[in-house]
C-alpha cells in the first residue's frame, strides 16, 4: 500500500516510513525477540513445558508405555500413606538442615582461615575447590570405597589407633544410621569448597580498615566477628545458602552412587525415591507426584533463606548506625 | 598506626588479622590457622589421595590390611587402568561425555551470549522481567524435571541418543551463563556502543566486534563452569540413555563397573580418577575464571 507513495518520493520518504521488514530488523522490542529466541526455545521446551507437564503427570495413572487418564489428587493421597515416602521426605528434611548447618559452620570458618595472609595462598586457595570440580558421582565412589565394610580405610584407622578392637568391623553403609551419616558427611565434604571460596570473595570486600577501627576501640576478636564480618557478609551468605540448600534438597547422585537408597530405604532422598518409583518401578504418575512434592518444601527453603537472611541485614543495618 | 603497633609489640597478646596481620606471632598463627587449615585440607583431599593410592594398587594389597600398610602402595601396578583403557569401554563413554559436554557447552554459550545482550542492552519492554524468570530458572533442580522430561523425551524419539543430553543440557547452563554474561556486559562502557551505532553498525556487529572481544574473559569463566556442570551431570544421562555405548562416564562407572566383582575396586577408582582429569585439569590452567564464576553467579 505504501509502496506508491515510496516509489514516488525516494530516499527521505522511506527514512520517516520505515518498511515492515525495517520494523523486525531494528524496532527495539522485535530485535530484543530475535535475540531472545535460542535461549527461550530452549526453556520453554525443556523447562518450561515439563515444569507444567510434571504436575499433570503427578495426577495420572501414567505408566512407562501406556498414557495415563486423570485420578486427581489419588497419587498424593496415597504418598501420605506411604511409610517409605514418608519416610524419605524425613531423611530428606534432616539431610538438608544438618548438611547445611554443617557446611555453613565449616565453609565460613575455611573462609576466615584463607582470607589470613599465609606463603603460598593462591595454591591453597585453588586445592580447597577441587572437591568441587571433581564430578560429584566419582568422588562418592571414592566415599563408597572408604565406607566399605571388610576394607574401610577409617575402620583400620580406627582399629591402629587402638578405639576398637582388633578384627572388629563397621558397617558403615550396611547399618541404616551410619548410613545416613555417612552420606551426609560426603555431603558436608563436597558443599564445603563452593561455601567457602564464595564467602572468602565476599570477605576480600571487606576493608582492613573497619578492623584496624575496630580493635583501636578494643573489640574483641568474637566482636569484631559479630559486628563487622558477619553484618557485612549477610547478603552474600543469603545468597549462597539459598543455593547450597536448594542443592542439597535435590541431591541424587551422592545417593545413588553410595546406597542407591539402601539399606531398607533409610537413605532414600525424594529425589531417590522418585527415580526409583517413577523410572525403575514405571510407575511415572506416581514419581512424578513425589518430585512435585519437593516444590512446597523447595519454595518454603528459598524464602526463609531469602526473606529471613535479609530482614536480619536490615535490623543490623540500624542497629549499626 | 605506628602506635598501636608500638603497643603491639609491647603486648604481643592483641592478635589482629586482616590488615594488620604483620603484627602477628609465628607460634600463635600456627595454632591458629595453620593447623585448622591443614586438617581440614587433608579431610577435603584425601578421598583423592585414596583413588589415586588404589588405582595403583595390586589387588593382593586392596584386599589385605594387615600385611602391609594400605596407607602407602608397595609395588604399584598399571594393570586397572590398563584394563580400563583397554578391557573396556571406557574411551568410548569418556569421548561421549566430550562430546555431550563440549556440544551442550557451545549451544549454551550461544543463546547466552544473545539472551544477555538483549536483557542488558537491547533492553526490550519487558527485559528486566524476562531477567528475574530466567534467575527463576535456575533454580528449578534437574531432579524434579527427569520424569516428565524423559516423557518429552521420548515423544520426540530422542531417547537413548546423545542428542536427548545435547539438548537437555542447556536448560541447566542457559540461565546460569545468561545471568554470569549479563554482569559482564554491564561493565561494558555505552558509549562504545553508540560509536558504533553512528558509524552504522548494525546491532549484530555491535554484538560480533564490539562486545564480544571486551566481554572474553567472562567467556571464558562461562564456557568452563558449563562444561564442568554438563560433565558432572548425572541424573539425566542415567534417565535417558540406557545402551551402553551411549553412555556418559559418571552413569558407566556406576552402572557397568558395579558388579559382583572383589576384584572391581582397582579399576572403579582408576574410572573414577580418569574422569575426573580433564576437568582438574582444565581448572588448573583456568583457576581465577572459575572462581569468578562461581562468585560472578552468586554476588549479582
Amino acid at each position: 500500500m505504501a509502496m506508491d507513495s515510496l516509489a514516488a518520493t525516494p530516499a527521505r520518504m522511506a527514512r520517516s516510513e520505515p518498511s515492515r521488514w525495517d520494523r523486525l530488523r531494528v524496532n527495539r522490542n522485535w530485535l530484543g525477540l530475535w535475540f531472545m529466541v535460542p535461549a527461550m526455545a530452549f526453556l520453554l521446551l525443556f523447562l518450561a513445558y515439563p515444569l507444567g507437564l510434571g504436575i499433570w503427570m503427578s495426577m495420572t495413572d501414567m505408566r512407562i508405555g501406556r498414557g495415563g487418564t486423570f485420578i486427581g489428587i489419588e497419587n498424593y493421597v496415597y504418598l501420605l500413606d506411604d511409610r517409605d515416602f514418608l519416610r524419605a521426605t524425613a531423611f530428606t528434611l534432616t539431610y538438608t538442615f544438618v548438611a547445611s548447618i554443617f557446611k555453613f559452620a565449616i565453609g565460613l570458618y575455611l573462609a576466615i582461615l584463607l582470607n589470613n595472609n599465609m606463603p603460598f595462598k593462591a595454591i591453597i586457595r585453588a586445592i580447597v575447590l577441587i572437591p568441587f570440580i571433581v564430578p560429584t558421582v566419582l568422588s562418592a565412589v571414592a566415599f563408597w570405597w572408604i565406607f566399605d565394610t571388610q576394607f574401610s580405610i577409617i575402620t583400620w584407622l580406627l582399629r591402629k589407633s587402638g578405639l576398637i578392637e582388633p578384627g572388629y568391623l563397621i558397617n558403615w553403609l550396611g547399618d541404616p544410621f551410619l548410613a545416613q551419616c555417612s552420606v551426609i558427611f560426603a555431603n558436608i565434604w563436597r558443599g564445603i569448597p563452593f561455601i567457602a571460596i564464595t564467602l572468602l570473595a565476599g570477605l576480600q570486600t571487606v576493608s582492613p580498615s573497619l578492623y584496624e577501627a575496630a580493635t583501636l576501640d578494643g573489640a574483641s576478636n568474637w566482636q569484631r566477628f559479630r559486628y563487622i564480618t558477619y553484618p557485612l557478609l549477610t547478603p552474600i551468605i543469603a545468597v549462597v545458602m539459598t543455593f547450597s540448600v536448594l542443592f542439597t534438597f535435590t541431591d541424587f547422585q551422592l545417593i545413588w552412587a553410595m546406597t542407591r537408597g539402601g539399606p531398607v530405604n533409610a537413605t532414600h532422598l525424594m529425589a531417590t525415591l522418585s527415580y526409583q518409583r517413577g523410572i525403575l518401578g514405571g510407575r511415572l504418575g506416581e514419581g512424578a507426584a513425589i518430585a512435585t512434592a519437593m516444590v512446597p518444601f523447595l519454595l518454603a527453603a528459598i524464602m526463609v533463606s531469602w526473606f529471613g537472611l535479609q530482614r536480619r541485614k536490615w535490623q543490623q543495618g540500624e542497629a549499626n548506625d | 598506626m605506628t602506635d598501636a603497633a608500638l603497643k603491639a609489640a609491647q603486648a604481643p597478646l592483641t592478635d589482629n588479622r586482616e590488615g594488620m596481620s604483620y603484627l602477628e606471632t609465628l607460634p600463635r598463627k600456627v595454632v591458629t590457622v595453620y593447623l585448622p587449615l591443614f586438617i581440614i585440607l587433608v579431610v577435603l583431599l584425601f578421598p583423592f589421595y585414596w583413588m589415586v593410592i588404589t588405582s595403583v594398587k595390586p589387588d593382593a594389597q586392596l584386599l589385605d590390611l594387615d600385611s602391609s600398610n594400605p596407607l602407602w602402595v608397595v609395588s604399584p601396578t598399571l594393570q586397572h587402568i590398563e584394563k580400563l583403557l583397554f578391557g573396556s569401554a571406557y574411551p568410548r563413554w569418556l569421548f561421549n561425555t566430550m562430546i555431550v559436554a563440549t556440544v551442550a557447552t557451545f549451544l549454551s554459550i550461544f543463546a547466552s551470549v544473545l539472551a544477555a545482550y538483549a536483557i542488558t542492552r537491547i533492553r526490550y519492554k519487558g527485559a528486566a522481567t524476562v531477567g528475574g524468570l530466567i534467575f527463576l530458572a535456575y533454580l528449578v533442580p534437574p531432579s524434579i524435571l527427569f520424569i516428565p522430561l524423559s516423557a518429552v523425551i521420548h515423544t520426540y524419539g530422542l531417547f537413548d541418543t546423545p542428542f536427548a543430553l545435547i539438548l537437555t543440557y542447556p536448560t541447566i547452563l542457559i540461565p546460569f551463563c545468561t545471568w554470569l554474561l549479563m554482569g559482564y556486559f554491564k561493565t561494558i562502557p555505552y558509549e562504545l556502543e553508540e560509536c558504533a551505532l553512528i558509524d552504522g553498525a548494525s546491532r549484530w556487529q555491535i554484538l560480533v566486534r564490539i562486545v564480544l572481544p571486551l566481554a572474553v574473559p567472562g567467556l571464558i569463566s562461562a564456557f568452563i563452569f558449563a562444561f564442568t556442570l554438563c560433565w558432572n551431570e548425572f541424573i539425566y544421562a542415567l534417565t535417558f540413555i540406557s545402551s551402553d555405548h551411549n553412555k556418559t562416564v559418571p552413569v558407566a562407572i556406576i552402572s557397568n563397573f558395579v558388579d559382583g566383582d572383589i576384584f572391581r575396586w582397582g579399576s572403579l577408582m582408576a574410572g573414577a580418577l580418569i574422569g575426573s582429569l580433564p576437568l582438574v585439569i582444565l581448572y588448573a590452567f583456568f583457576v581465577e575464571h572459575y572462581v569468578s564464576a562461581m562468585t560472578g553467579a552468586v554476588k549479582e
